[in-house]
């Protein structure tokens, strides 16, 4: 029996290989769901203590900033979309054109994020005992900066991570390890971006819209 | 007598390297179960001292900070590093590609870096004990936890990197179930253990996340004062518990759920009978984990959560008992008009069947709710839960060890010291653990280091009984040690089992089975094997 | 003990604690008959299935029944939902406060109970009440969670810092009973203990009236060693020299101490006045600033009191 350079030993073929790849990374995703869930739990729990105060500090987010960072984020991840649709037709030269406009975008919307961030830094709108900013009445409005500073911080970890990895894949396409037969890590990249994303689609409206 | 199988995964490949970056199931398997002995060693060890210092009133050998120390260590060795990954990562590691015919695990890489992440995890949790110490108690309930200055970051922070470690294995098992069973190999021809792993996996996939979010908010709190868990700032200290027990919960049917599954891999062989029920055992596990997720609150009856989530709470908790009593009806059905031996495994077997029906039945008096504001934070509590993670996982995880040993080793064990060690440990643990259901009733509080006189006498009957199941286990250290230099080689199958694992030679070669493997009978078809052996 | 039920429960001394024995003694006998149950069979099964020769020989294939199945799930179903049901209407029982129940402010810190009734008394770890009468305890506490319990009435509570809990309850019988802290709390969790001690009416009533008027007739020195116990201050001071939570009390009056900042002051009347007030103001050398305030809740003449007490400890 021919055996591709990728197949592991324990597998009897490619088949079963791509299929426990692919399912081990939608455990881990669902994982990744679960772990954001409990701060999503934790944003409700607060909203509905202090309404009156989530209404008035969210006011201090950048909805014109949210709204390009979203906007760079969804097609970053159409993007990904096509770095696969490409490696799935042999056009290596593609995917990593189209996964390096992945990784300018994911830049794009961290450096976005570093504004907002310093912004808030400088007028003291942060978590808990660092809170110093005196713009809002009610009380307590520091566990809001907690939960949008944890949240956010947390999602971009992810962005960094999910930069790291892409460019991980891309210097393995430009190897030419992948091909139609095999492309199953440019696929769970794909996968872990579009997580990423949904995220975030997510925590804007939680965030900056919703009041 | 049995052969000793020479080319095997202990010895083949050699080298320190290849153990260190091995990616064979079976030596992660066994680097954990060296790790899991170690840790309940020294939890053991620091239960003897706990029972010492108890065996008075008064402060005896250890002062109060050093006590609540030593609780809280005792609690997270035997909780985080000890008991969750017992039986999956260790045993079920070496066990589940073996007894569904597969060569490896599906994520062999992802193996490998789940132990190093445990490694990790542990030292990081082990670095507490020279930085001060942690004196929270295992559950680590804020504010106490976010004012005390114990070191109580680094065993959070260790706790988090060992939730990791837990759920890649949970992953690993899951695809492994769903992508590697050998053709023939059927969801329902599946070995229950196989099931056990199957549903523990899902619990941990599912609920250790919230854990690791949780540590993490408890250590941003410890460090920045986020203020979500603090009262003083407008957050709340009963929110932290909530999340605490939707892990940990659940994570009592991590601990419990493949040991039930060893059990019915104990019981149908050493009966020599086809197990009965075979649905209703593996769709209770399933029952089990789906129902452990909506629990969590029979931990805070007396936090002041309304009454309302309380009823719910506690109606859900019953209806765990139901699949837990299916399951050991069932195998007591498997027992009937069976053919059974009692060697050393099967005697954990039924000494599991007895403790755990204990640990379980005195839930009941938990799970009621009027009863539960008598018990809670009462050494009835610590009476029930040492019922079943000791009487329960503890049981079936020395039944599964001795069980596999000669598969694992390829050699035997003393039989005679066997039995005289599990005998030792029976009675050992019920001297210990019967006095705190009556300490527990009559009010003796857990986490005390001292207690008034009339508790005096109970507790002296508990510390002795801690010397004699202490005793079971220096003796079954020392078996086991011998048994690794100067046991008899162990053949194949020296229990006569019909599992895939029992069809390798002992220990397993590397690449667990030849190609040519087919699947020919159910693990469990002892009627129609013995049969055609016979004709 | 007359009152004994079982071999497992205290007495029962409050109106509720009848019924949780009731429920706890029907679920011990069930559940122990469940428990012989599996332990018989087992037994039996083992001892009668014994394998006899060392043949080998064939068992029955039969893996399932369905009768067997539905019974074994239908019997614990029905008497779960009892247990279940049970416990929640005597768990009602315990949550609604009559109308009439007298009103008494519990507050748990590091480790200790403080009491205060309305009449201005303030005691610490002895809650006195009066028998056969509903007693409401509205609770809360300084730092981090403690937990109200008293074996003999079969109740707890959690005393938790950012809110009020509640808790009920009437006594049956005159007597001390047992006051434990059950929620973990620290180095004096296992210390945090007092008494409950009912009383009679009308001594609860002489008892009320003779605690609110101030003593003024007590020697100082003498009225201090009283606080010393009253105040619970021997939880964490000694007066033999040993080292507890805090310092010794022996010998350190007119002599110096030195805090944590480097500093160092003399012992007198001004600092212990201090440092009852404001106690983290100086934290001595090689101490947790763990001690409470007591603002509020000493009279001068008390504060005072406590001062002699300590200079007589030489
Ligand atoms: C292996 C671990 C394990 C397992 C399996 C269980 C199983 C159960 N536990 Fe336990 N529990 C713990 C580990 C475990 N527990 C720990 C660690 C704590 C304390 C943590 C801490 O505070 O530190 C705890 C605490 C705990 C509490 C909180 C007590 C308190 O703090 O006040 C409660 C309350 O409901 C409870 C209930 C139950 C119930 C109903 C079951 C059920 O699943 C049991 C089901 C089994 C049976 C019922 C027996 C077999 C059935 C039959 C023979 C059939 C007939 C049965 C009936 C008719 C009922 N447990
Ligand atoms: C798996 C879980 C587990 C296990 C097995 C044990 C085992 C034991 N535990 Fe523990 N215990 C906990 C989990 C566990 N415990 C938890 C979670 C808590 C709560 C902590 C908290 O409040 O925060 C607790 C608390 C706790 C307390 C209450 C402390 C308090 O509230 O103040 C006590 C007191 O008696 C106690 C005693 C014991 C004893 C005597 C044993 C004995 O069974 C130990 C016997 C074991 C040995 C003596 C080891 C011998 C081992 C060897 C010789 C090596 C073996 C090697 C081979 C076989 C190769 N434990
Ligand atoms: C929770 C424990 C605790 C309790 C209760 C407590 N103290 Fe203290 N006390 C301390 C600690 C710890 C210190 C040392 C640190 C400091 O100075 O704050 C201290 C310091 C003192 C000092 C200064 C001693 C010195 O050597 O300089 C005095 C005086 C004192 N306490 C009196 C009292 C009195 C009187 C009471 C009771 C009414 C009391 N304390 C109750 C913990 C306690
Ligand atoms: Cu207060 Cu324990
Ligand atoms: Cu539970």
């Amino acid at each position: 029996m021919s055996h591709p350079a990728h197949l592991q030993h324990h597998f009897s073929d490619s088949e079963q290989q791509y299929e426990s790849s692919k399912l081990g990374m939608w455990l881990f995703l669902l994982t990744e769901v679960l772990m954001f869930g409990g701060l999503f739990c934790a944003y409700a729990i607060f909203r509905a203590w202090h309404p009156e105060m989530f209404y008035h500090a969210h006011k201090m987010l950048d909805v014109t900033m949210g709204t390009i960072n979203t906007v760079a984020l969804i097609t970053s991840s159409l993007t990904v979309a096509l770095a696969i649709y490409s490696i799935q037709n042999n056009r290596q030269k593609d995917t990593v054109r189209y996964l390096t406009i992945t990784i300018l975008l994911a830049v794009v919307f961290l450096v976005i994020k570093y504004f907002e961030y310093a912004h808030k830094i400088h007028l003291g709108q942060l978590p808990g005992k660092f809170y110093t900013y005196g713009g809002i009445e009610e009380a307590n409005p520091h566990l809001f900066f907690s939960m949008y500073f944890i949240m956010t911080g947390l999602h971009g970890i992810h962005v960094l991570g999910g930069i790291a990895v892409i460019s991980w894949v891309i210097v393995r396409t430009k190897r030419g390890e992948f091909s139609s037969d095999y492309y199953t890590p440019v696929e769970m990249v794909g996968l872990f971006w579009h997580l990423v994303d949904l995220i975030w689609i997510f925590l804007f409206p939680l965030f900056y819209l919703i009041g | 007598m049995g052969t000793y199988s020479e080319r095997n995964y202990l010895n083949t490949p050699t080298g320190i390297k290849s153990w260190l970056f091995t990616l064979d199931h079976k030596r992660i398997g066994l680097m954990y179960l060296f790790a899991i002995m170690t840790f309940l060693f020294v939890g053991g060890m620091i239960a003897l001292v706990i029972r010492l210092e108890l065996l008075n009133p008064g402060p005896d050998i250890v002062a109060a900070d050093i006590y609540n120390r030593l609780f809280t260590l005792h609690g997270a060795i035997m909780i985080f590093l000890f008991i969750i990954p017992s039986i999956p990562a260790a045993l079920g590691n070496i066990l589940l590609p073996l007894m569904i015919g597969a060569k490896d695990v599906a994520l062999p890489r992802l193996n490998l870096l789940s132990w190093y992440v445990f490694v990790a995890g542990a030292c990081i949790a082990m670095y507490s004990i020279i930085s001060g110490g942690v004196d929270t108690g295992w559950t680590f309930y804020t504010p106490y936890s976010s004012t005390t200055d114990s070191a109580v970051i680094s065993m959070t922070f260790g706790a988090f990197v060992l939730g990791f470690s837990s759920i890649f294995t949970g992953i690993n098992f899951i695809v492994t179930v769903h992508k590697l069973r050998m053709p023939g190999m059927t969801w329902f021809k599946m070995p229950l253990m196989v099931w056990g792993l199957y549903a523990t996996a899902v619990i941990q996939i599912l609920a250790t996340p919230v854990l690791a979010i949780t540590l993490v908010l408890l250590i941003l709190e410890r460090t920045w004062s986020i203020g979500i868990f603090d009262p003083m700032m407008g957050g709340d200290p009963v929110l932290f518990q909530h999340f605490f027990w939707f892990y940990s919960h659940p994570a009592v049917y991590i601990m419990i759920l493949p040991g039930m599954g060893i059990i019915s891999e104990l019981i149908t062989t050493f009966s020599k009978k086809k197990i009965f029920g075979y649905k209703a055992i593996a769709f209770s596990s399933l029952g089990i984990a789906f129902l452990s997720f909506m629990v969590w609150g029979h931990h805070m009856f007396t936090s002041g959560q309304s009454e309302f989530s309380s009823m719910i709470f506690s109606v859900i908790t019953f209806l765990v008992g139901i699949p837990s009593g299916i399951k050991i009806f069932n195998w007591l059905a498997t027992m009937y008009k069976g053919r059974i031996t009692f060697e050393t495994p099967m005697l954990y077997a039924l000494i599991f069947l007895f403790t755990f029906s204990i640990g379980g039945l005195t839930g009941m008096f938990l799970g009621s709710i009027a009863t539960d504001i008598h018990l809670h934070d009462t050494y009835f509590v610590v009476a029930h839960f040492h019922y079943v993670m000791m009487g329960g996982t503890v049981m079936a995880f020395l039944g599964g060890l001795h069980y596999w040993w000669p598969k694992i080793w390829g050699r035997m064990y003393n039989e005679t010291h066997g039995r005289i060690s599990a005998i030792l440990v029976f009675v050992g643990f019920n001297m210990t653990f019967i006095p705190q259901f009556i300490l527990g009733s009559q009010g003796m509080p857990r986490r005390y280091y001292m207690y008034v006189e009339r508790f005096h006498t109970l507790n002296i009957v508990s510390t002795v009984g801690s010397w004699i199941l202490a005793a079971g286990f220096f003796l079954m250290l020392y078996y086991l040690v011998i048994s690794l230099f100067n046991g008899k080689p162990a053949g194949n199958n020296p229990w006569g089992s019909l599992g895939l694992e029992w069809s390798t030679p002992s220990p397993i070669p590397p690449e667990n089975f030849d190609d040519d493997l087919k699947f020919e009978h159910g693990p469990y078809d002892y009627d129609k094997v013995i049969a055609e052996k016979t004709i | 003990m007359d009152t004994n039920k079982t071999l497992m429960l205290p007495g029962a001394k409050s109106t509720i604690a009848g019924d949780v024995d009731s429920l706890f003694n029907f679920i011990l006998y069930t559940t122990g008959a469940i428990f012989i149950l599996v332990v018989v069979v087992m037994m039996y099964f083992a001892i009668r299935y014994r394998q006899r020769s060392g043949k080998a020989e064939v068992t029955s294939g039969r893996d399932y029944n369905h009768v067997l199945e539905v019974i074994w799930t239908v019997i614990p179903s029905i008497l779960v939902m009892v247990v279940f049901f049970w416990g929640f209407k005597v768990y009602m029982k315990m949550n609604i406060i009559p109308r009439d129940a007298i009103e008494i402010k519990v507050t748990g810190q590091k480790w200790f109970w403080t009491f205060d009734y309305d009449e201005g008394i303030n005691i610490v770890n002895e809650l006195v009440i009066p028998v056969d009468t509903p007693v409401k305890l509205l609770m809360s506490s300084q730092d981090v969670i403690h937990s109200f319990f008293v074996p003999s009435f079969r109740t707890k509570m959690d005393v938790l810092p950012n809110r009020y809990s509640l808790l009920w309850f009437e006594s049956t019988e005159v007597g001390e009973y047992d006051l434990f802290c059950t929620e973990y709390c620290g180095k004096g969790h296992s210390e945090m203990i007092g008494k409950v001690r009912v009383l009679p009416k009308v001594e609860y009533e002489k008892w009320l009236v003779e605690s609110a008027v101030e003593d003024t007739t007590t020697p100082l020195a003498e009225l201090g060693e009283q606080l010393f116990k009253k105040k619970a201050c021997f939880t964490c001071h000694s007066i033999d020299g040993s080292r507890l939570v805090g310092p010794s009390f022996k010998g350190i009056f007119g002599n110096p101490v030195k805090h944590n900042d480097g500093t160092t002051a003399t012992v007198d009347e001004n600092y212990i006045r201090e440092s009852l007030l404001d106690p983290q103001a100086k934290v001595v050398d090689g101490f947790a600033p763990v001690m409470p305030t007591y603002q509020g809740q000493l009279t001068d003449r008390e504060i005072d009191g406590i001062a002699a007490f300590i200079k007589t400890l030489k």
